[in-house]
């Protein structure tokens, strides 16, 4: 029901929306919530586990009960709060947790099972037998018990993370927060104001006092209006402030386009924010609390101070006969706020004798509710006096107040403890718990408007010296200062019926109890064993009534019993805002080389390498299967010439008068003694001995050398290099930086190559010119290049550099030549059988757990000098007949298919772990020996040169015999590179 | 003998408009790494007077006549838009022409397309014209320079480029619908 002139809302704008599937109208600046008490509506949703019917319990995103799903299709948004939810013209919003609607749902039969089901339940009754749990008791208990539901589609709108940075963040903007962000501003200091409504006043909204000798809602806008216009000043509405982190950084969560009904096209649904404040200010108010009596979860059962909300900001009466039950004197104000808009209160119970209270209506002192009548919206409220006469009140709402809690959450999220404060019966932050964050108003405990106002500029003035700057004075508007009066109180006792204390989760007073009478008594075991506080609000509204009760329970104080631990964040988000731009390939950038369009023009299927794309295979027809154009590949760059790019490997300029020296620290073997103008095959290992990587490096002059990396160590390298530099010999004089962007290189391999590069060079190359490991500078094509005759494929092998602008047309060049004589690209999958047939190895052997020794390179760890890794590389169990080693397997017969991660046995034994010889790293077939082949390590591997192993692969069922043997496969003499 | 044509690392993705915003291609200049070698920061210095620059401080860049010099990490710099004249054998020197994908941002709304993709402060205060960071664009790690009070010059890995311009282009497209939105 709406009250006439009453309201922040726009009545010349009506709003259309649909819930359950009816139509409603509301008016702009209704949330769904007013829209829907508005229009009468009391069932929102049905209860987690009993499904039983609950309306809207407050008027902010603390709420419990009222947890809607917004929107259809793969867009769908579960557990939306209909007290946030704006209205726009459009919106589609249903209830959850039932079926086939929220009023008539016939899983409410859970609730006559209650007796059974309290805590504990589960854990006990579904335990035996185990395999049972995940496969069947889970999912059917998930599937009853539960919130709402993601589509299970993929959803592409878009969501946005961004960052901001202040002199001081505000949290909140009621009058604290206001009198916080004005003063600082006025002070010149650069301020976010973040406020999680879309208007900014906080309970300046809700209430009908005065500041200023203004309506306090008017004031509010007249000191956002001045904010407003303030360069100094960035106004954040619809966010809220999710987590405080280290160095002062908040997140939180704006919502940029869930309240648009024709939001434009590419608009984020939300943004999350990273704040970066040097200073904070945490005037996010307070959450009124529930007392527990049975049945105190009815439909029309509301805070005291939502009430007055709905009532004085949306002009909405929540009920026609309002009772009030409470135990402070604030909540008298929305007896007399309605009764002030024309509305009968019922009755106003105030737990205390001495309750001091008059007003035109009924006033029950030291009276208590004992139940409630009316499944899906409240009819009567039963009462008991002092004698315990029972009466019934007829009434369709019942505003409770149990106090208040202040909103500390944030305060509390770098895992400082708030205290107690017996006064209000509330805890409240301690100062420094979050370094630079000081709370101000009532989230500090501070009720009356006065003392929020005061608090906000003193909170401000204190931020302003932090800063360095001078707070110009601030005069405090006139505003009311009454002293909070209240008397601590939890539940009425021993209730008849379920009394409840988390309604999101619940979970009951007797829940509590149990869990102390099982020795749960922990506020932490108990909420674990209840479950209470687990549910989206996050306890905000039980935490304090259920650990009073636990405390009861145990007989200790509530400061002893102490509070859960707080954790970010403060409101459910969605992953999607936190990981906005990650789906899809946004998951990492991808990495180009300049062949790639040429490459994939050829029709090659592209296989990412770390971040970078390279091609697999270059199908040609009537090639079928992968397998047959690897192996055209392999014997193309056998016995004609092949093309590849090969930029993705690392690239590292290393210069200086000490930089031969250092490559003696870093790799096993020595560099200092390369000639310029030659190439070194080299082995780094980390500081704990294991291999680190290996590659070639060229000694293109006297003090300068180009390192190569593996693909996938390249960044890893180049971090240790600086590393070593910087930590172990930062005298040396030695300069490194990376080129690997800066040159594309392609592999010429082949018996043809020679014959390629030489139609493309401006002075052809010869074999004694340029020999095996040696490097130049040469031009191709009017270009300056660099040419080095190395080989990882074994044949008659060169790599030439040219700067990365011309790598495209050179690469074209390269293959057009190739195909001329008989080759062409090759890719990955060949690239990959070329080198198993020369034993050459890759991080498939030198995957971080194997030793120089283990993979037959124990000989190129110099003993003539020192090197990382080398001292730690000696340790016992590193080096021996125990080891794995390094072998060739070939099956027998020669047909039979292996395939890495395959593991070895002695022939004849039972294939299990504890009989384990060795693996498998890396397997191919080669067409050139017409064999499938294998890398792996066996143990004492070199020794058994020659004998069966038996090779078990258990994923895919392989069971072959294979023959050890050196794991050069082919041309072991290695004469074909030198030709 | 035919000669080899040249790419640029943005072809075929930019420019872009949006929103009031700009995302063009710097067109390609020489760019030489800087390391001075031990004890020889003063004759860099003096080299890099010689051509109008300076050796440039942590976090900033010196511009002159013949090009521009930017700070590029401990004891590193990139020289751009010069020849290294004067530097070699007192200073470790790399051609980084062909190396980085440099991409103009430019518009009203700079800092607030770069707040959803860069970890810093790019306030005016903080980060006046001339300010270089090492910093990340998203995932990538990136060489940020304020070349004018609104524009904003980019530097990532030539290889990224296409995910570079896509982010970019997410974050303008996002701002320009938010303008729309309001």
């Amino acid at each position: 029901m709406r009250i006439a002139g009453k309201g922040l809302i726009d009545r010349s704008r009506t709003v259309g929306f649909r819930f359950d599937c009816k139509d409603f109208t509301g008016f702009e600046g209704d949330t769904l919530a007013s829209a829907l008490l508005a229009s009468g509506v009391k069932v929102f949703g049905r209860s987690f586990k009993y499904h039983r019917p609950r309306g809207v319990m407050t008027a902010g995103s603390e709420e419990p009960n009222a947890l809607v799903t917004v929107g259809r299709g793969a867009g769908q948004v579960p557990n939306v709060r209909a007290t946030v939810q704006e209205i726009h013209a459009g919106l589609e919003a249903r209830g959850q947790n039932c079926w086939p609607s929220v009023n008539t749902d016939l899983m409410a039969v859970n609730d006559l099972f209650a007796p059974f089901l309290s805590a504990g339940f589960y854990y006990k009754t579904f335990m035996w037998p185990r395999k049972f749990w995940e496969s069947l008791y889970e999912p059917a208990i998930r599937r009853a018990a539960g919130l709402g539901a993601l589509s299970g589609l993929s959803n592409d709108e878009g969501y946005e993370k961004a960052w901001a940075f202040c002199d001081l963040l505000v949290i909140g903007s009621g009058p604290a927060g206001l009198m916080a962000a004005l003063t600082a501003a006025r002070g010149g200091a650069d301020v976010i104001l973040a406020e999680e409504d879309h208007l900014m006043g906080g309970r300046c909204l809700a209430e009908t006092h005065e500041i200023g000798g203004k309506p306090a809602s008017d004031w509010a806008a007249r000191i956002v209006g001045e904010l407003a216009t303030m360069p100094n000043v960035r106004l954040m509405t619809r966010t809220t402030v999710t987590g405080a982190y280290d160095g002062g950084t908040y997140g939180a969560l704006e919502r940029v386009g869930l309240h648009l009904a024709n939001p434009p096209k590419n608009l984020p649904r939300e943004c999350f924010w990273r704040i970066v404040a040097k200073r904070a200010v945490l005037a996010s108010g307070a959450h009124e609390r529930q007392i527990a009596f049975a049945n105190n979860d009815r439909p029309g059962v509301m805070t005291a101070g939502a009430v007055r909300a709905y009532l004085n900001r949306w002009g909405v009466a929540p009920g026609h006969n309002v009772t009030l039950f409470c135990n402070n004197d604030d909540a008298h104000k929305t007896a007399r706020d309605l009764v002030a808009a024309g509305l009968k209160v019922a009755a106003l119970i105030d737990v205390r004798e001495d309750a001091e209270v008059s007003g035109d209506f009924p006033v029950h002192r030291g009276v208590r509710i004992v139940d409630t009548v009316g499944r899906k919206g409240l009819r009567e409220v039963v009462i008991a006096d002092r004698e315990g006469k029972i009466s019934r009140i007829v009434s369709d709402c019942l505003a409770v107040s149990g106090g208040w809690n202040p909103a500390l959450h944030l305060a509390c999220h770098m895992n400082g403890r708030p205290e107690w404060r017996e006064d209000i019966a509330a805890f409240v932050p301690k100062p420094g718990m979050v370094p630079g964050l000081a709370a101000a108003g009532s989230s500090n405990g501070a009720f009356s408007t006065r003392a929020c106002l005061a608090e906000g500029v003193a909170a401000a003035e204190e931020a302003l010296e932090a800063l360095g700057r001078k707070p110009k004075k601030t005069d405090l508007p006139e505003a009311e200062d009454g002293a909070v009066r209240l008397r601590a109180y939890w539940e009425v006792p021993e209730p008849k019926h379920r009394a409840w204390l988390d309604f999101a989760n619940d979970v009951t007073t007797k829940d509590v109890r149990l869990a102390a009478q099982e020795n749960f008594r922990s506020v932490e075991h108990m909420k674990r064993y209840t479950t209470q506080g687990m549910a989206p609000d996050q306890g905000k509204n039980s935490n304090v009534g259920a650990l009073a009760i636990l405390a009861d329970a145990t007989g200790r104080g509530i400061p002893e019993t102490g509070t859960t631990t707080f954790r970010p964040p403060y409101v459910p988000m969605s992953i999607a805002a936190l990981g906005a731009g990650g789906q899809g390939t946004g998951f990492a950038p991808q990495r180009f080389t300049t062949s790639d369009k040429a490459a994939r023009e050829r029709g090659a299927p592209m296989i990412e390498a770390g971040l970078w794309y390279r091609p697999s295979y270059f199908p040609r027809p009537p090639e079928k299967t992968w397998r047959e154009s690897c192996d055209r590949e392999v014997l193309m760059v056998r016995d004609r010439v092949g093309v590849c790019d090969v930029s993705t490997l690392g690239k590292i300029d290393i210069q200086g008068k000490d930089a031969g020296r250092f490559l003696d620290l870093v790799y096993t073997n020595t560099f200092s003694t390369l000639k310029p103008g030659r190439v070194r095959y080299g082995l780094m290992l980390r500081e704990d001995g294991l291999v680190m990587d290996d590659g070639t490096t060229a000694r293109l002059a006297e003090n300068h050398f180009l390192m190569t990396t593996t693909t996938a160590a390249a960044g890893q390298v180049m971090r240790h290099l600086e590393f070593v530099h910087q930590a172990h010999c930062p005298g040396w004089d030695v300069r490194m930086i990376s080129v690997t962007e800066q040159w594309a290189q392609f592999a010429v391999a082949g018996p043809l190559a020679r014959e390629l590069l030489n139609s493309v060079l401006e002075t052809p190359v010869d074999n004694a010119a340029l020999t095996f490991l040696s490097c130049g500078h040469v031009r191709v094509m009017d270009v300056d290049a660099r040419l080095f005759r190395i080989s990882f494929s074994g044949e008659l092998g060169y790599e030439i550099a040219v700067p990365a602008r011309y790598g495209e047309a050179l690469y074209r060049d390269l293959v057009a030549r190739a195909e001329s004589l008989g080759g062409g690209a090759y890719g990955m999958e060949a690239l990959n059988v070329l080198r198993i047939e020369k034993g050459f190895i890759t991080h498939a052997e030198i995957h971080g757990r194997t030793t120089a020794f283990d993979i037959g390179l124990a000989g190129m760890v110099s003993g003539k000098k020192d090197c990382i890794g080398k001292a730690a590389s000696q340790r016992e169990g590193l080096v021996g007949p125990k080891r794995e080693q390094l072998v060739g397997l070939r099956p027998i017969p020669m047909s039979r298919e292996i395939g890495a991660g395959a593991h070895l046995f002695d022939e004849g034994a039972e294939p299990v772990s504890a009989n384990d010889q060795g693996y498998v790293t890396s397997a191919c077939y080669s067409p050139v020996l017409k064999t499938h082949l294998a890398l792996g390590f066996l143990t004492d591997g070199r020794a058994r040169h020659g004998q069966r192993v038996r090779l078990v692969d258990h994923l895919r069922g392989t069971d072959v015999i294979c023959e050890v043997v050196n794991p050069v496969f082919f041309d072991p003499e290695g004469g074909r590179a030198r030709a | 003998m035919p000669s080899l044509f040249e790419k640029t690392p943005c072809e075929g993705l930019l420019p872009l408009a949006i929103g009031g915003m700009t995302l063009t291609e710097i067109a390609a200049e020489r760019i030489t790494s800087v390391a001075p070698f031990a004890g020889k920061d003063r004759a860099v210095g003096a080299a890099l007077k010689a051509l109008g620059l300076g050796w440039p401080k942590p976090g900033q860049s010196v511009a002159g006549k013949g090009g521009r010099i930017l700070w590029t990490g401990r004891g590193q710099a990139f020289l751009i838009g010069a020849d290294p004249e004067g530097l070699a054998g007192i200073a470790a020197l790399t051609d980084q022409s062909d190396g980085w994908a440099r991409i103009e941002l430019s518009g009203a709304d700079v800092e607030a397309v770069l707040a959803r993709l860069v970890p810093l402060d790019l306030g005016a205060a903080a980060f006046p014209k001339g300010s270089v960071a090492r910093s990340s664009l998203g995932h990538m790690m990136m060489v940020l320079h304020r070349s004018e009070d609104r524009a904003f010059e980019i530097m990532v890995f030539r290889s990224m480029a296409a995910t570079a311009v896509h982010e970019l282009h997410a974050a303008m497209t996002a701002l320009a619908a938010r303008a729309a939105a309001r």
